[in-house]
This record gives C-alpha cells, sequence and structure tokens, in this order.
C-alpha cells in the first residue's frame, strides 16, 4: 500500500486541498481506480472507500493480490466542502461532478476535475462510488451510461442485484462516469442508500462486491461469496414514477426494496398542519420499491417513489 | 393582465406560482423572460421599465408582449441561484417533460407557453462574481437566424460561442431547437442592478418591437454591435488565491501587458501576483468578488480581429 498526495491546490485563509489517493499490488498496472467523495454531503462513499482500503491493505499484506492488478483508492476530494457542511464545492457553489472532464486552465472546479481525472486516466476499470443527485434512497446497484461504450455484462461479475443503464441526458456528459467511459475506461457508478448518513450494511455489500469483481476476474482472491440471486440488468426508464398532485407530509407505508403489487398504498400525503388525509399513493404495478424520497416533507409531483416493474 | 404560467403545491400551505403580464394581443408576440437564476436581478429593472412605458403608451403597441419577471421565484425570493429545494440549475432543465418530477414539469410548462412566439429575449446578469458589458450569446449553430435579430437589441457585444452538449439543456437552446427565436442577454452582475445597462436593454427591446412591426412610436437609433466568435476571446484566470484589487476598469480598452489588477496577500501584505492583459482588446468581463482561488476566472478580453 502506497498512500500518496495526488494533487494539492492552495485555498485562501485556509489549509490546502490535498487530495490522497492509495495504490495497491502492482505500481505499473492500472487495473481498477475507485473514486469516492467528490461532494461534500457524500460521508457514505467515504466511508465505503475507507473501508474498501482497509480490506485490500489486509489482502496485500497476505498475498492475496494477483501481480497483474494494480488498483488505486481516492476516498475524498472534496474535503473543503465536507468540513463546513456543503454539498458542492463551498466557494461558488459548483458541482465537481459536473466539470469533467475537466479543464486544467479553467475554473477552480474545472482544474481540480482535470487533476482528478488525469489520476484516473488509463485504469481498465472505474468505479465511481456516487450519490444521487435528488434527495432519497435507492436499492444498491451499478449504473452504466449508455455512451455507446458500455459493457454491461462484465457488470454481472460485481454481484450487485440490480444493473441500471442509463441513456445520458445533455447533463451527464459533464460527469465522471460519462467521461472515464468515452477515455476507455469500463466505467460503473456504485450507488448505496444513503449519503450523508453512513449505512454500515451497504458499505459493506458495496466493499464485497468490489472485492467480488476483483475475484471473478482473476485479480485477487479473497473469501467473498458468490451471488447466487440473478442479476437484473434494466433500462434505467422502465423505473416508473409514482408522484402526489399534491403537497404535505410524505408518509411512506413500505420500505425500499419491498415487493409491491398493483394497487397496494405505498404512502400518504398528510396535510401537513389539519392532519387529514390528502392523497394515498400506490404502486402502478407489481414491483419492487427502487427509489424513495427521504424528506419528510413533499412538493406536488416531486417523485415521492419509483417502482422497478416486475420484469417478465 | 397578469397571467398564470405554472402553479405546483408546495409541501406546507404555499404554492409556488410563475405568472407574467401579457400587454396588447394578437401577433407578433414578444416574451422577455428573466429571473431563472435567483442571484440575477438586472432584468428586474428591465422588466418593470418594459411594464410601464408599454402600459403608458399603449396605442403605439401592436402585438402582444409577455414579461416574466421570475421563472425562478423561490430562487429569487431567497437569494439562491438555482431551485432552492432540488439544488438544480433551473436553466439545466429545459426542455422539462410533463410526466418528469417538478422541475421538469415547470420547465415544460413554460415552453409551452413561450413556444410560438416570434422572439423571446431571455435576460441574465452573470453571477455574483463577474461583471459583465452589455452583451448577447449565442450558440453558432444559431448564428445565422439570430444575429440579424440581436443587432436591435442595442448591446454592445454579439459573442458567437461555440456548442457544447450539456448547454443543450437551457431555455435558449429548447426554445431555438422547436423554431421559437431566442436571445440571451447577459449584462451587469448578479444581485446589483445597473440601471444605465437597464435602460440600454429597454431601447433594445423598442428597437426590436419596431423591427418586428410591434411598435411605431419613435425609438433612438441603436449603435451596432459588435459581433465576435470565440476566437477573439482572451481568458485571464488566478493563478494563486488571495484578494484580488482590481486597477483596470471594466468596459474600457486595454492594452496588451497592462495591468488589469493583483492578487494581495492580507496576511502577510504581500502582492502575490500581478495580472495583466495577454491582448489589446476590450475589457468586457471583470471579477467584482473580490476572494479568489487558483482558476478563479478574473477578466474575459476580446482582442485580436474586431
Ligand atoms: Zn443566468
Amino acid at each position: 500500500m502506497k498512500e500518496e498526495v495526488l494533487f494539492t491546490m492552495e485555498t485562501p485563509y485556509r489549509q490546502p486541498l490535498a487530495v490522497k489517493g492509495w495504490f495497491f499490488g502492482a505500481p505499473e498496472k492500472k487495473t481498477l481506480a475507485v473514486m469516492g467523495a467528490l461532494r461534500g454531503n457524500e460521508i457514505q462513499q467515504m466511508y465505503l472507500c475507507a473501508r474498501l482500503i482497509r480490506s485490500l491493505r489486509e489482502l496485500e499484506l497476505s498475498g492475496s493480490l494477483s501481480e497483474d492488478c494494480g488498483i488505486l483508492v481516492i476516498p475524498c476530494a472534496n474535503q473543503f466542502s465536507m468540513n463546513v457542511g456543503r454539498r458542492f464545492w463551498a466557494a461558488d457553489n459548483t458541482d465537481i461532478n459536473r466539470m469533467f472532464p475537466g479543464y486544467d486552465a479553467g475554473e477552480t472546479t474545472q482544474r481540480i476535475a482535470a487533476w482528478i481525472f488525469e489520476a484516473l486516466q488509463g485504469y481498465t476499470y472505474g468505479v465511481h462510488v456516487a450519490s444521487l443527485y435528488l434527495p432519497g434512497s435507492c436499492l444498491p446497484h451499478l449504473r452504466i451510461m449508455k455512451t455507446g461504450y458500455q459493457t454491461p455484462e462484465t457488470a454481472r461479475d460485481f454481484g450487485l442485484p440490480y444493473v441500471a443503464l442509463r441513456q445520458p441526458h445533455p447533463y451527464d456528459t459533464t460527469t465522471l462516469n460519462y467521461n472515464w467511459q468515452i477515455w476507455d475506461t469500463q466505467a460503473f457508478s456504485l450507488y448505496t442508500p444513503t449519503t450523508d448518513r453512513i449505512d454500515t450494511a451497504s458499505a459493506d455489500k458495496g466493499v464485497e462486491a468490489i472485492l467480488r469483481f476483483l475475484q471473478k476476474r482473476g485479480l485477487c482472491r479473497c473469501s467473498v461469496e458468490e451471488q447466487d440471486k440473478e442479476i437484473c440488468i434494466f433500462d434505467e426508464e422502465i423505473l416508473c414514477n409514482v408522484k402526489p398532485e399534491v403537497g404535505g407530509l410524505l408518509v411512506h407505508k413500505t420500505v425500499l426494496g419491498s415487493r409491491v403489487q398493483q394497487g397496494q398504498p405505498l404512502a400518504e400525503v398528510l396535510d401537513p398542519c389539519g392532519g387529514t388525509l390528502r392523497q394515498i399513493l400506490c404502486a402502478p404495478m407489481d414491483g419492487r420499491i427502487f427509489f424513495a424520497h427521504e424528506s419528510c416533507l413533499i412538493n406536488g409531483f416531486d417523485v415521492a417513489l419509483r417502482v422497478l416493474p416486475d420484469l417478465k | 393582465m397578469i397571467q398564470e404560467v405554472a402553479r405546483v403545491p408546495l409541501a406546507v400551505g404555499e404554492d409556488l406560482v410563475i405568472r407574467k403580464q401579457r400587454l396588447g394581443d394578437g401577433t407578433p408576440r414578444l416574451c422577455v423572460v428573466t429571473g431563472t437564476h435567483g442571484d440575477e436581478l438586472e432584468g428586474q429593472y428591465v422588466a418593470w421599465r418594459l411594464n410601464r412605458l408599454l402600459q403608458e403608451n399603449s396605442k403605439h403597441l401592436h402585438g402582444t408582449v409577455d414579461i416574466y419577471p421570475a421563472l425562478n421565484p423561490l430562487g429569487i425570493s431567497t437569494m439562491t441561484r438555482g431551485m432552492p429545494l432540488c439544488d438544480l440549475d433551473m436553466n439545466r432543465t429545459f426542455p422539462g417533460s410533463r410526466e418528469g418530477a417538478m422541475s421538469e414539469l415547470i420547465a415544460a410548462r413554460l415552453m409551452e407557453d413561450i413556444t410560438g412566439a416570434d422572439a423571446c429575449i431571455d435576460i441574465h446578469a452573470s453571477n455574483i462574481f463577474l461583471r459583465e458589458i452589455p452583451q448577447v450569446r449565442i450558440n453558432v449553430n444559431t448564428a445565422e437566424k439570430l444575429v440579424p435579430l440581436a443587432k436591435y437589441l442595442n448591446m454592445n457585444l454579439l459573442w458567437v460561442h461555440g456548442a457544447a452538449t450539456v448547454l443543450e439543456s437551457t431555455l435558449a437552446h429548447s426554445l431555438n431547437a422547436v423554431g421559437t427565436p431566442t436571445l440571451v442577454v447577459e449584462m451587469g452582475i448578479g444581485i446589483r442592478i445597473t440601471r444605465t445597462f437597464g435602460e440600454q436593454l429597454l431601447t433594445g427591446i423598442l428597437s426590436l418591437m419596431a423591427h418586428l412591426g410591434m411598435w411605431d412610436a419613435p425609438v433612438p437609433p441603436v449603435a451596432p454591435p459588435i459581433v465576435s466568435s470565440d476566437g477573439a476571446v482572451s481568458f485571464v484566470n488566478a493563478g494563486c488565491s488571495g484578494v484580488f484589487f482590481p486597477t483596470a476598469e471594466h468596459g474600457t480598452r486595454v492594452e496588451e501587458g497592462q495591468e488589469l489588477g493583483m492578487i494581495a496577500d492580507p496576511l502577510t501584505g504581500d502582492i502575490r501576483a500581478v495580472l495583466r492583459s495577454p491582448v489589446n482588446g476590450l475589457l468586457f468581463t471583470l471579477r467584482e468578488y473580490p476572494v479568489v482561488y487558483e482558476g478563479s476566472l478574473i477578466a474575459r478580453i476580446l482582442g485580436g480581429s474586431i
């Protein structure tokens, strides 16, 4: 294991932003790179990377990493915002994950993105431990952008139960995942249910998934269990949004991951002051709760839940 | 007549309502929209002035003018650039979708309301960091159609910029894509109002209306703008962090090598960097917000073949 400062950027009035990477295995091999927190609220994402670093250190010490395997993990590139409780770059509110591939003569966050991207270049596989843009939690899954270079079958080796394929929107073209893939890295975004709270169980599942991938690819010998459940690869567009027509207090009647039947009540929207029931949100089809709005308050037409329909 | 363009219930005892003022009737129709970014207020003055002027001189108006002062009411009311609840830049949500989440639904309703107008002017005011001279920004793919219209707007500069995929989700791109000519004005600076710029644009709007056959009162002549492509624009970014003190004046001509300002260190008393113009040209963008980071944009200069 080698801990190294990848780049440093000075900041006025504060300590320099020093972004660190942890290298494992063969230094000249670029097999897998894992990117953690790019936003200041991505605590779970940083935690997952920290757990991964601990596991990789043990595997390396016990000689379990293949000679052909070189790994880089960057747990956090945005302590500047994290330490002051801000989600985006705290000086100008820009999102580093909307700045890729970056520009090293451009604005501050374009430069940071360029330096991160440079460090992440040339790896065969890339995992961005990512968070959802919208506030809410989703089932652990991998997301792959349909850039034309995507390799969804490779994703099976992570053994996570769901792999979502996303048709890129214009704003996706400036994300790490999209640009990584365009620049010849097989890129996967790894989502777990939380962002600013640590969920140890799903973080462990995420670490296991990355180790399982390495094992399946013959890059590491470890004792991660085979995943015997079926893996569902689906187009993100098939997720069905459940939205209220009214605003109010949102009270969930199911939990993330529940199997639901068409017509089953999933949540209620209550008058936040008078307490009366305004709307019952029902399942539009048989399926599974894939995403749930996290906040107790909900506006009209906000996405309260997303249901993954049963695939025939 | 005040009309409602979109209404969405918020969680607690309030609706999000986007409204417009409709003046006149029939065709042609001009839409003047602003307040997409909640920290940009220059358009508020223009909306107010245009509103009063048209109401007081309604006999000269032929056609319809729709004025939308606040596309992002939650943002303007809270000095938030984006949409406060979801941290979304509203100008990355177009053309939106009737089936989408709240932000997309609002975008779709705005698109429906504006689409079909003979022209649309989308007024922006830079951001809180940079001061801009009055200018129109035009995507190179729409330049042929828009540059002739933009010349009426009485702005100092028409910047014809390169196409970028990420900009396809802007209001202007989406409207232009469906055949509604939309001009993006950038002028002044965030959270401030520069009345002289507002008056200048007001004259431009009346001049465009006269061109469209909507306005028959005399309009002062407008000065022809500089038309420029990306190639003629030079950028000056901070190479270090500190506090920026400008020496050059915004909107003036500068010489190659001329000092634009310095980056100072209040803790040590040092001058960390002196920033100079890389070209002879017009200093059309100048940093106003003093605290700078490595990479912070300090200035843009229009040089080369102008
Ligand atoms: Zn703007």
